[in-house]
């Protein structure tokens, strides 16, 4: 099996700051925006080299949403910069209208996301973002593992034309994916295996590579997959390991109704039905709390996915 | 240049087409349409720099026009159609099925002179803000102009880009609002009072003038005086004061016809006040 170890933790905004300060230099046509979270998105280094070309909003998403997808008009690039939540659920009706039905070139960069926002409780730690923004015709929806994933990952997003969303998050964490070139809609094989196949994005993907790792010294070879982009979805990764396995468990920090777990379960029930167990929050609230102990109280930590995996195999 | 009088007979025009695409689709918004005609032919046919009939999303070296109040859709279609952005025969397919003329403008249909998808209300400002905002990146001297309903000044968006156009100095941007004092359950006195309005706008940092939108020659000699403020650090919008339903006696006066369309008898009596000028479709 192959072997994960991680030398250093960091944050995935980090990656996006990185990202998007990289994007700034090679084409001029990327703008940044932010609703008075800069420092949060780490979007400070873009500021500081390119103060023309960076938008501070003030705390009001709805304008920030309708001014980006007004710069698309004038053929710019805007990365808009906020919290998972007020990038989503905040403003939904403005992305809806002047941004997805209008098809506009806007990037919806959201951090925060989930209970590893940690402290700051259910307000700010949303769970559903996922959900409202597969919904929509032409969005694109990606969701990086780590460090390295997300600056890729925002890098790639600004050579695709139409409106994306890309959630990443607070907490330092594993960076394990290799830093290379992303690709939009192509899941990653992590970890082959012959017996269930764990279908993971976000932060998740290091918990479902931690899972397998303990199930294959229980003689249990799970297949790992890294949904970075859940719409479109990689149909075809998921329909080739689930003929092999014949059992899925889906990771995700979301919502379980109309996260990843539901995306894959439709592909299930359209294409080739199988036993499927979903490790994701159940239509709960979060709460305040250190990341990792809201993980394991929430019942998405490593345990959680090898109980689900003990649970679907004997489905089969 | 068009004279007063030929802008006139084009508006005569424009609004008999309004009552005729919403008879035809019996649905639609004849009030704020008919209201409305005036400026948007003065704007068209007089004060925009534009390429029409050529119709380029990115709007580059041209003025570009966004309709925040998106349900005046037949105004704006019957302008962009006698503009030559598209035949104006499709005004026919208005609101029906298969149709680029969507009851609210889209973009997903490529419907020409459309840039954005209105409707949902107070969401246009901020897009003007931000082609505004492209326009200064590209050093590109054109304008950009917005129309708003009074109603719609209700949308708290509103404000959001009210003020952040007067605090980034936005003066590549005229904005317009329809005062009608209507909106769909009533007066806007009555269904929410907007107060002064001269006085908030100023307040919130606008360059604030006003004029009557139903008299040709103030409406452009307004919208010309309105360029003179461009540069100066301040974003510039006009009271538009206008009467809901204006060219058709019995819509007049009422928020009544907001959202409601003609039966056959009342087309032929508002047709019978709108003679036909430069051609039916």
């Amino acid at each position: 099996m192959k072997k994960y170890t991680f030398t250093e933790q960091k944050d995935t905004r980090s990656g996006f700051g990185v990202g998007l300060l990289e994007l700034g230099r090679k084409n001029p046509n990327v703008v940044g925006l932010t609703a008075d979270l800069a420092g949060s998105l780490k979007m400070n280094e873009f500021e500081k080299e390119f103060p023309d070309r960076f938008f501070q909003v003030g705390i009001a998403e709805a304008n920030m949403m309708g001014i980006a997808a007004g710069l698309t008009i004038g053929g710019k690039i805007p990365f808009t910069g906020t919290f998972a939540n007020f990038s989503t659920g905040r403003v939904y009706d403005q992305i809806r209208q002047s941004i997805a039905y209008s098809n506009k070139n806007v990037k919806i960069c959201a951090s925060h996301a989930g209970l590893t926002l940690g402290e700051d409780g259910a307000t700010h730690q949303i769970l559903e973002d996922l959900g409202m923004m597969k919904m929509l015709p032409n969005m694109t929806v990606i969701c990086p593992s780590d460090y390295n994933e997300t600056k890729a990952a925002t890098i790639a997003i600004a050579d695709h034309v139409g409106p994306v969303y890309l959630r990443f998050g607070r907490p330092a964490w594993p960076v394990f994916n290799a830093d290379e070139p992303f690709i939009i809609g192509k899941a990653k094989l992590m970890q082959e295996g012959s017996d269930v196949t764990i279908i993971a994005t976000g932060h998740l993907v290091w918990k479902a590579i931690e899972a397998a790792e303990v199930l294959n010294e229980k003689g249990i070879y799970a297949e790992v997959i890294n949904i970075h982009t859940i719409k479109p979805l990689d149909v075809d990764a998921i329909l080739r390991s689930v003929k092999k396995t014949g059992c899925v468990v889906t990771a995700e920090e979301h919502m379980r109704n109309g996260g990843l777990g539901d995306s894959v379960a439709q592909v299930l029930a359209m294409h080739h039905p199988s036993p499927q167990e979903y490790v994701a929050v159940n239509d709960t609230f979060g709460e305040s709390g250190k990341p990792l102990d809201l993980l394991k109280k929430y019942g998405l930590d490593t345990p959680d996915i090898v109980n689900a995996v003990e649970k679907v195999m004997k489905r089969k | 240049m068009a004279s007063i009088d030929e802008l006139k007979t084009i508006a005569h025009q424009v609004r008999r087409d309004i009552v005729r695409m919403v008879h035809g689709a019996q649905s639609g918004h004849p009030g704020g349409s008919l209201g409305c005609a005036d400026y948007l032919v003065a704007l068209y046919f007089e004060v925009m720099k534009l390429k029409s009939p050529v119709f380029e999303m990115d709007g580059k070296n041209e003025d570009i026009f966004f309709l925040s109040n998106g349900h005046i859709s037949p105004v704006w279609y019957s302008v962009l159609a006698r503009k030559g952005y598209f035949d104006v025969p499709e005004l026919s397919t208005f609101r029906k099925i298969d149709s680029r003329l969507q009851g609210h403008p889209a973009t997903a249909e490529h419907t020409p002179g459309v840039r954005i998808a209105s409707g949902s209300l107070g969401q246009g400002l901020s897009a003007a803000i931000g082609a505004a905002l492209a326009k200064k990146l590209n050093k590109d001297p054109h304008l950009i102009y917005s129309l708003h309903g009074d109603g719609e000044l209700e949308e708290g968006q509103i404000w959001e880009a009210a003020m952040f156009a007067a605090a980034k100095k936005v003066d590549n941007l005229i904005a317009t609002v329809d005062v009608n004092g209507q909106q769909i359950d009533g007066s806007t006195e009555d269904v929410l009072s907007l107060g002064d309005l001269h006085a908030k706008w100023q307040a919130f940092g606008w360059e604030v003038l006003s004029m009557d939108g139903n008299n040709m020659d103030e409406v452009v000699k307004t919208l010309k005086n309105a360029a003179s403020y461009i540069g100066k650090g301040k974003p510039i919008v006009i009271l538009m004061k206008t009467e809901m339903g204006a060219g058709v006696d019995y819509m007049m006066g009422s928020h009544k016809w907001h959202g409601i369309a003609p039966n056959d008898e009342l087309l032929q009596k508002a047709l019978d006040q709108l003679p036909e000028t430069i051609g039916d479709y």
